[in-house]
């Protein structure tokens, strides 16, 4: 009954939390994709300097700074976007995308900048 | 009696040997062709009246031809200032003077003009250079001219005009404004008061010369003296613009002395010794190099040459430097100032003194032969008795007629330095190496120091090196000589001299090394030997390698002196210098390429990635407005994204980030308003759902 319970627990959450992520709307999945694939980006650029040694160190951090800078900002714009959060309920998503636009767009100056 | 006599004159001639030996040469053929060199005329003719009359009675001195075009322009620019209307006094006195050499014919109505205007400028004089040019002019016009009534007007008014500016103390002053006086105004003035006995048509008053005798000889008990005999004037340096300088104040106050000499009867009672002095100031000067100085020398010298005074003889030597091997004889000239012959004298050499001991006379007191053909007074066979050395010996002149007393003055006594120099005998010279203890003899070389030695020794510490020779002088006496040196030079350049001491002929240096270890710096090796042994008076001086020692010594302690750094060439520093390699900073590895395309290609797989799971999840377009407005908008504001995006990748291949910015700037406008009007569209669509 104890042994085989953690095993069978471990199990039960996942299923469980599979089923309530599929409840979420489309719209946040989408961001949900698109913060995953920035972190395996930065993940892949890592190993990358991890192998050949991290000799344009700027370069190095502009690539893995835009990855989590992007990342942080779909986040925020996945918190104000979601219907569920009772805090930005007045803000209309649209405001929150320019704003993710807009964000994005001055991270992404920056980072081309120091890039090198 | 007779003894003491002698040991008393020995003594006053000891005494009088403290005043300093000096050697004078009367004028030579050095200073006639120097006075060609500075008295060179551009373009034949000089600058001014007064430079060209020096330089004429320079030659005239020396008796050098006229040159025509010198002598041309000269007679140009005299004939030009005389005839002018506007020449000042001082204008016509140098062209008179000048004239007085060149000899050119003056106009009739001329010199009647000038002595007009030279009486008138007597009459209007009133500082002491006013008197002088005029008077001096109207003396050198009566000279030249053929008329006999060239007279002063009032001779004695005149005379006690320029008296009035003498001073108490013999000097003048320049007028009566200027309180300053000279010893260079006395000059002037006693010529010119010369000049006013000459024109003056009756005798003046005999009290009025007397004073001016005492005056003179006022002037000269203020003369002045250096230690080797000479006499000069000098004046108190007030204003450096005025002041003259010894030479010429002195030659100026010779020149008023002898004219005034020349015009008065009966005699100026003067010390003929300062005469003499006076005489040895302006020979000791050599030859000057510029024609002014040249110029008071050489007129001061021919003042002294023949003056009513008294005439000063010069005894002078060929050389002060007698040789005991060419066996030379001792030969003296008496002449004038300017060369010329003397008068009939004998020259006596009273003694020679050593200037090591000053003890009695080395030689008796004998005559000198007068050699008629070269007017040379010879002494033959005197160095037989004379050694190697320096000395002062001590002439005395006697005039053969009595009358010449009078005329000419000689020294009571001419002390001379000579200088005997002769070769000095090296003998017994040799070198060995003692042990220290026993003083036994380990080795041992006979040297021959007239030539190049090779001897090879070794020592060590413990032993001593003995170095010993004997000086002998060609009378055979015992020789000290002023250096006498030993020298051991190191392998790296570092050197230590050693005094070779004597007792008597024998000179002997001992090397202990022991004691010397430190001196040498404790270090070993070869080391080259090299005596020097010089003196003035030895015509066979000698530095002379000697060879090398060997020398051995123990390891130098912690604490030794360090021997000296030895000097570096100086100019070495403007040598090439030392090649620097420059060190740059290595690259960094780079990976290989392969690996990077790699990864680029590794990091597009999480792109495609999001593309697939956004196909999976069901993207669609519904949402895009149909409308052909709002659709515009949304296009033009997907096309503004890709804009900048597409600006952010030029920004990194070329663009700079002022550039990058000055068209974000655009874009960004642009953006904001397509973006606010899609979005704001959007928002009221859904808004419109949610209340529907």
């Amino acid at each position: 009954m104890g042994r085989t319970s953690s095993k069978e627990d471990a199990g039960a959450l996942f299923h469980s939390l599979r089923s309530a992520y599929a409840a979420t709307p489309v719209n946040l999945k989408i961001i949900d994709l698109y913060v995953g694939f920035a972190i395996f980006t930065a993940l892949i650029q890592v190993v990358y300097m991890a192998i050949v040694g991290s000799f344009p160190f700027n370069s190095f951090l502009s690539g893995v700074l835009s990855c989590f800078g992007t990342a942080v900002l779909a986040v925020c714009l996945r918190i104000q976007v979601n219907k569920e959060n009772k805090e930005f309920k007045d803000l209309p998503p649209e405001r929150a995308f320019a704003d993710f636009v807009l964000c994005n767009l001055v991270l992404h100056l920056v980072i081309m900048n120091f890039l090198g | 009696m007779a003894r003491s006599l002698a040991g008393f004159l020995v003594l006053l001639l000891v005494v009088s040997i403290c005043e300093a030996a000096s050697l004078f040469q009367p004028v030579s053929d050095s200073h006639r062709s120097a006075a060609l060199e500075l008295f060179t005329p551009d373009h034949g003719s000089f600058k001014s009246l007064e430079e060209t009359y020096e330089a004429l009675r320079t030659f005239q001195i020396f008796g050098i031809e006229k040159k025509p075009d010198v002598t041309a322009s000269a007679c140009r620019s005299i004939s030009e200032t005389v005839g002018s209307s506007t020449s000042t006094s001082k204008d016509l006195f140098y062209a008179l003077k000048a004239n007085s050499i060149a000899e050119c014919k003056i106009h009739e109505t001329a010199s009647k003009g000038i002595i007009s205007s030279l009486n008138a400028a007597v009459s209007a004089a009133s500082s002491l250079l006013d008197f002088y040019y005029s008077v001096g002019g109207l003396v050198l016009i009566k000279d030249q001219s053929s008329k006999d009534d060239i007279h002063l007007a009032d001779a004695e008014g005149v005379f006690r005009s320029v008296k009035a500016f003498s001073q108490s103390d013999g000097r003048w002053r320049y007028s009566s404004s200027n309180p300053e006086s000279s010893a260079f105004a006395a000059g002037i003035a006693l010529e010119t008061l010369a000049g006013i006995v000459s024109l003056a048509s009756s005798e003046l008053d005999q009290s009025l010369i007397s004073t001016l005798k005492n005056d003179i000889s006022k002037l000269f008990d203020s003369i002045e003296k250096y230690d080797d005999g000479t006499l000069y004037f000098d004046d108190k340096l007030v204003d450096g613009y005025e002041y003259q300088g010894p030479l010429s104040i002195t030659s100026s106050v010779l020149r008023g002395l002898t004219a005034f000499a020349a015009v008065t009867t009966g005699n100026i009672d003067l010390p003929r010794d300062k005469i003499l002095g006076l005489a040895k100031f302006f020979l000791g000067i050599g030859v000057p190099g510029d024609a002014k100085d040249f110029f008071y020398q050489i007129d001061a010298l021919a003042c002294l040459e023949s003056n009513r005074v008294s005439i000063p003889l010069i005894l002078s030597l060929s050389s002060a430097v007698l040789s005991l091997t060419k066996k030379d004889s001792l030969k003296v000239r008496v002449t004038t100032v300017l060369g010329s012959n003397a008068p009939p004298l004998t020259v006596k050499l009273v003694g020679a003194f050593s200037s090591v001991s000053k003890d009695a006379s080395l030689v008796e007191s004998q005559e000198l032969k007068f050699d008629q053909g070269s007017g040379l007074h010879i002494l033959n066979d005197l160095l037989k008795s004379i050694d190697v050395g320096s000395y002062t010996f001590v002439f005395e002149v006697v005039l053969q007629e009595p009358e010449d007393e009078k005329v000419y003055v000689m020294g009571s006594q001419t002390k001379v330095p000579i200088f005997v120099t002769g070769l000095v005998k090296i003998e017994n010279s040799e070198i060995a190496v003692l042990d220290s203890d026993l003083g036994s003899v380990e080795s041992q070389n006979k040297l021959d120091l007239t030539a190049k030695n090779d001897v090879s020794l070794s020592a060590n510490h413990l032993q001593k090196m003995r170095l010993s020779f004997q000086l002998t002088t060609p009378r055979g006496r015992a020789f000290r000589p002023h250096q006498a040196f030993l020298k051991l030079r190191h392998e790296s350049k570092v050197e230590h001299i050693f005094v070779v001491g004597n007792s008597g002929k024998q000179f002997e240096i001992v090397l202990n090394f022991l004691g010397l270890v430190e001196k040498f710096f404790y270090l070993s090796g070869k080391y080259d030997m090299e005596l020097t042994v010089g003196d003035a008076a030895m015509e066979n001086s000698l530095l002379v390698a000697i060879g090398y020692i060997e020398l051995d010594l123990p390891e130098a302690p912690e604490k030794a002196p360090r021997p000296p750094p030895q000097p570096v060439d100086p100019y070495s520093r403007y040598g090439p210098q030392a090649e620097i390699t420059h060190i740059f900073r290595a690259p960094e590895k780079r990976p290989p390429q392969e690996l990077s395309l790699a990864f680029l290609g590794l990091t597009i797989l999480p792109l495609l990635g999001f593309f697939i799971g956004l196909l999976r999840l069901g993207v669609n377009m519904k949402n895009f407005p149909t409308k052909p407005i709002p659709a515009t908008f949304a296009v033009l504001f997907h096309v503004g994204i890709g804009a900048v995006l597409l600006l952010y990748v030029f920004f990194w291949l070329k663009l700079d980030l002022f550039q990058t910015l000055k068209v974000l700037g655009f874009l960004g406008v642009f953006l904001v308003f397509v973006g606010h009007r899609i979005l704001s569209h959007l928002a009221a669509a859904s808004a419109k759902l949610k209340s529907a």
